[in-house]
């Protein structure tokens, strides 16, 4: 397997939330590399959906077992606990439908992870406010007119959906710009402003917490 | 341990393996093919633990002769572009086996054959075969060359159909799988396309109720319409309209007659001659009905899903999207269910406005989803580089 360049921070995270060996579905797993990582780093059974030509062929190149489809139609063919883990990583917010996304990543996993841009991060509120436009930074880079991000949320908007789906975090980690963790006992208010992303490891209500 | 070469029955000298009378094949239809003789080819080397074996299906009208030069029509194989050293089916890495299908006409038994109880050519006293039939000949094949498990199948359109088959009967023997711009069932659509050929032949007044060959005689007229017919459905709107468009053959006006004065209709009955040399009516008829029956999921209960229960088996399901004979919703429906039952299941809709018949042709972007496909198989089974030569002829 060829070497690959420096992980991204919010994969580490999502690696270090995936059990060792678990059954994973990448979803929007775009050239492959959170699966690969994750079959390195935790030797897991990998699948992955995605929307792009490109990243399909990339990720069946490097032998990994993806799909081409679309999170918003594709999800509701997949069968109930088919996976351990559902991973929707930087995706979230590109779907037209992201709470039933959402809610078929609890029904086919037994745990979801969700990595998001925080559209609370005080740069983001900064550009609108002082500057008037609409933000763009290393997370968010596209302008207004070709991104494909159109359902952006806030990371306090975040927890406000899972809680409406009978969900329930059982870990939270927001990432500063530099991509380093936020100290875990701040507030959800120092999260919500100085996080740039965060990401989720979800469960359903009544699944037993992991070890 | 293969069959000796010799001149087969379609006078081509090709590979031939012959099953005796105890090794009948029992047909889906309560049928019993026996003496059973397969025609086949074989490229590349099988490797010393016999892991490289590649099994390729060909298509309806297919044969046997994947890559090289055929030696009925001189032209290249059906499948020189993905075939060969370097190319993504490596001769030098793979030990390739392509067979020609049971009702064929290419050196394995089908109608033309003689039927051993009455000494004359089988006709429609062949017993309808099936995707099946077809795979059970295979694998008799298969066993007669000593390979257990098969590296890969691999195979587009009806031969995807026998993918498909191989994986959901023989699990265990199946390492890796491509079927190609195929469906687990035939649709309406394509069995309506079918009967229309079908039609032409038995409109033939040379068809003679099927007993053509004994009267000296060959319905090649109505073969050529079925022919003519089923070319169309295999390219697309686009690609028809770029090559010939309305554009006149050999002349700067129309005739008004009904000579070909468009190129279209000249390219048409060209196709419909040049596969009258070389395939059997009857055989059209035979293979055409096979793809009729083909529905996987009728086989389990209904299920596709079933039918890939706890398979082991890698795939790789590969659409076109200008195919409009066996669309991406087709390959979707197989995709979803082996996701269903779990199976490790790669999918690529490839942008192509060739039609159907671009698994055929040099699409780069199938190129590359094959090769790929094949070396991250290739990791997990443990296969080296390039086979040293010489382990199996």
């Amino acid at each position: 397997m060829s070497r690959m360049e420096t992980p991204r921070q919010d994969h580490l995270l999502i690696v270090d939330m995936v059990e060792e060996g678990a059954r994973v579905l990448d979803v929007g797993c775009g050239d492959g590399a959170l699966l690969q990582l994750l079959a390195e780093r935790k030797n897991v059974d990998g699948r992955g959906v995605e929307l792009s030509q490109r990243g399909v062929n990339e990720c069946v190149a490097k032998g990994l077992s993806v799909v081409q489809g679309d999170a918003d139609t594709d999800l509701r063919d997949y069968p109930d606990d088919g996976f351990d883990y559902v991973i929707l990583s930087q995706t979230l917010q590109a779907t037209r439908h992201p709470r039933d996304a959402l809610q078929n990543m609890l029904r086919i996993g037994r745990r979801a992870i969700v990595s998001l841009p925080n559209f609370g991060y005080w740069r983001v509120r900064a550009q609108l406010v002082f500057r008037g436009r609409m933000p763009v930074t290393g997370n968010l880079s596209y302008s207004w007119h070709d991104t494909p991000n159109i359902h952006l949320c806030t990371i306090r908007d975040f927890v406000e959906l899972v809680d409406a789906l009978g969900a329930r975090i059982e870990r939270g980690v927001a990432l500063d710009r530099a991509g380093a963790p936020i100290r875990v006992n701040a507030p959800w208010w120092v999260w919500n402003l100085l996080g740039e992303q965060a990401v989720f490891l979800l469960a359903r209500d009544g699944e037993p917490p992991q070890p | 341990m293969q069959g000796e070469a010799r001149t087969n029955e379609a006078g081509t000298n090709g590979k031939t393996v012959v099953f005796p009378e105890a090794e009948a094949l029992v047909t889906d239809g309560g049928g019993r093919i026996a003496p059973l003789t397969i025609g086949y080819e074989t490229y590349g080397a099988l490797n010393a633990d016999k892991s490289n074996a590649i099994l390729l299906c060909h298509a309806l009208t297919g044969d046997q002769y994947a890559a090289g030069v055929h030696p009925v029509t001189g032209k290249p194989g059906w499948w020189e572009a993905m075939v060969g050293p370097g190319k993504p089916f490596d001769t030098e890495r793979y030990f390739i086996i392509c067979s020609n299908v049971v009702g064929g006409c290419m050196g394995t038994t089908g109608p033309a054959s003689i039927n051993p109880a009455t000494g004359k050519p089988y006709g429609l006293d062949f017993p309808v075969v099936t995707i099946r039939d077809m795979v059970r000949a295979q694998a008799m094949l298969v066993d007669h060359l000593g390979v257990d498990t098969l590296f890969c199948v691999a195979g587009g359109s009806m031969g995807g159909m026998q993918v498909l088959q191989w994986a959901a009967s023989y699990p265990e023997r199946v390492f890796s799988a491509m079927p190609i711009a195929t469906a687990a069932k035939h649709s309406a659509q394509n069995i309506g396309f079918n009967e229309v050929g079908r039609q032409a032949v038995m409109a033939d007044p040379d068809w003679r109720a099927g007993r053509y060959l004994e009267q000296g005689v060959r319905p090649e007229k109505g073969l050529a319409v079925a022919r003519m017919s089923a070319h169309i459905t295999y390219l697309s709107e686009a690609a028809l309209q770029r090559k010939f468009g309305r554009k006149l053959q050999d002349r700067s006006a129309p005739t008004f007659s009904f000579d070909a004065d468009f190129q279209v209709e000249n390219y048409l009955r060209y196709q419909g001659l040049a596969f009258v040399e070389r395939f059997d009516a009857n055989s059209y008829l035979f293979v055409t009905r096979a793809c009729d029956y083909f529905d996987l999921a009728a086989d389990y209960n209904g299920s596709l899903a079933q039918a890939f229960r706890d398979t082991k088996t890698r795939f790789c399901v590969v659409a076109f999207d200008s195919d409009w004979l066996y669309p991406t919703s087709d390959s979707r429906a197989i995709v979803h269910a082996l996701n269903a039952s779990g199976a490790s299941v790669s999918f690529v809709e490839i942008e192509s406005d060739k039609g159907h018949d671009a698994f055929l042709l040099h699409e780069p972007m199938f190129v590359a989803t094959t090769r790929g496909f094949l070396e991250s198989a290739g990791k997990a089974r443990g296969l080296r580089g390039r086979t040293a030569p010489g382990v199996c002829e």
